[in-house]
């Protein structure tokens, strides 16, 4: 019964997804890198990309990404820019390519593409080391590049 | 008592920020005596993408620097000890040790270390330290062949490297040599896993760079086998880079494969100058 449940509540989920939102594969990126639709069809929270973008388990982006607003989390890297006032200069259409698959955006950038599923050398089955399965997740679902996307506009020029 | 004190030192150097950035300048004399070359020009098949090669070593904060200095002090030396042991003892069909062979190691062995991976004649194929043990260990011996990284024949390879300690690492890349080092260079250049790093993403374009709370070095191997505050044991070339590609989440080779292999003389040669210091210390 539970079981039913939750199956259903699963397929209701992926079918809302393809009803409404854009697959990794299907993504268009504009000449400058740019995407236009939201991927997941919704509006992004920027509370939960706050807490995507800082967290070690999901975006991480903080490993490469100095931000002054988040002085409470420790360690912010160096690899990458500082993204103090990116939501100033940048819009969400460019953010949300930059953060789907920053290489359309930066040519041979080291920055991971978060929204992408096929391509790869050796793709592993997350941090295991062992080989990916088949059905390959991208490191962040449509939802929370939406979320991260709303997150980075809140990081406006004081 | 010592391994408190340890323990506080890493409670330490987690609490410390970063963005110190780039290598420091210290200079690192062990044992009062052998002033080690940790800083030198990148040797010639590396100028295109470095001027100056450096050693790992200055990438760590002053504390874990300091416990490279005195033997007294690293504990990858007590590990290099286990390895003294297995030297001098006897195992397999042959009744043989290492010893048997090759006499005292702080003769026989000064030098050998700095000089692996290496092309082997009879064998036509490129050996690491290891590969050559367990040769010894099964042809001449009769004694099984250790697992690659085991702490068996890590123990071995910090004993053996600690008898070139100073010394230039010096391997060769042309000759018979040349095949297997062009398939480590590709290998180092790959952007493997779903993140799309290579070696060279992390260590040649970025060194320097904190990655999150990780000072990022270049990556050298003159310091193998490196004896981490982190796991507080020995740990080997491969194993690190094992490591290293799991991180990109990516289906990573595995010790002893002849990927592994190929990249250890690639990065070896890329220290080229710089002095060994196996077994060394890092956090
Ligand atoms: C492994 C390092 C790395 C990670 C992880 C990373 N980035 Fe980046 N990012 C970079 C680099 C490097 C650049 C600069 C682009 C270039 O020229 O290569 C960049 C550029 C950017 C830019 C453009 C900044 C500008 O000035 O236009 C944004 C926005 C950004 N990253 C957001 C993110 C977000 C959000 C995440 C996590 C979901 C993230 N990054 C994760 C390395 C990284
Ligand atoms: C995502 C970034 C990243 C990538 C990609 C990466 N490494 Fe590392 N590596 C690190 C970090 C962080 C450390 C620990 C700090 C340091 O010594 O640089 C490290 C340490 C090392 C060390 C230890 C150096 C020492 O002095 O003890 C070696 C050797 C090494 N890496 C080799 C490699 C090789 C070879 C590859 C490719 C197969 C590779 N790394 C890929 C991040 C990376």
């Amino acid at each position: 019964m539970r079981l039913t449940a939750i199956t259903a509540a699963l397929s209701l989920t992926a079918g809302a997804a393809l009803a409404e939102g854009v697959a990794p594969d299907d993504v268009s990126y504009s000449d400058y890198g740019e995407v236009t639709v939201s991927l997941s069809g919704q509006p992004g929270d920027a509370t939960r990309g706050r807490e995507i973008f800082a967290n070690k388990s999901q975006g991480n982006c903080v490993s490469c990404h100095a931000v002054t607003e988040l002085a409470d989390v420790p360690f912010h890297g160096e690899v990458g820019p500082i993204l103090d006032g990116v939501g100033s200069y940048r819009t969400a259409e460019e953010l949300r390519g930059i953060v789907a698959n920053a290489k359309m955006t930066f040519e041979g950038t080291v920055m991971p593409a978060f929204y992408k599923t096929s391509g790869f050398i050796r793709p592993g089955d997350g941090y295991t080391g062992k080989a990916a399965p088949d059905d390959l997740a991208p490191i962040l679902s449509a939802q929370e590049i939406e979320d991260v996307v709303a997150f980075l506009m809140t990081l406006q020029d004081s | 008592m010592r391994h408190m004190a340890l323990t506080a030192i890493a409670a330490v150097l987690a609490g410390t920020a970063a963005f110190a950035g780039g290598a420091d300048d210290d200079t690192l004399i062990l044992n009062d005596e052998i002033e080690m070359v940790t800083k030198t020009a990148a040797p010639d098949h590396l100028s295109d993408a470095m001027d100056e090669i450096i050693s790992g070593w200055h990438f760590r904060s002053d504390e874990t620097q300091q416990l490279q200095t005195d033997d007294f002090e690293n504990q990858g030396m007590i590990f290099a000890d286990y390895g003294a042991e297995a030297w001098d003892t006897v195992e397999g069909s042959e009744d043989k040790s290492c010893a048997s062979c090759h006499g005292d190691a702080a003769e026989s062995m000064v030098g050998v270390a700095a000089t692996y991976p290496k092309w082997n004649d009879g064998a036509e194929e490129v050996r690491t330290l290891q590969m050559q043990v367990n040769d010894c260990r099964t042809t001449r011996m009769g004694a099984e062949p250790w697992k690659y990284d085991s702490g068996d024949a890590i123990n071995m390879e910090a004993f053996v490297t600690s008898h070139s300690r100073g010394m230039p690492v010096n391997v060769a890349i042309d000759g018979p040599a040349e095949a297997t080092w062009l398939d480590g260079k590709d290998i180092y250049y790959t952007r493997y896993g779903q993140l799309e790093l290579a070696c060279a993403s992390c260590h040649e374009q970025n060194y320097g760079n904190y990655i999150r709370a990780d000072h990022l070095s270049q990556g050298q191997i003159n310091g193998f086998p490196t004896y981490r505050l982190k796991n507080a044991k020995l740990n080997g070339v491969h194993s690190r880079f094992k490591g290293c590609i799991r991180d990109t989440r990516a289906h990573t080779f595995s010790p002893g494969s002849p990927e592994f292999v190929a990249l250890e003389l690639y990065v070896k040669s890329r220290g080229n100058g710089l002095s060994v210091e196996g077994p060394s210390v890092r956090n």
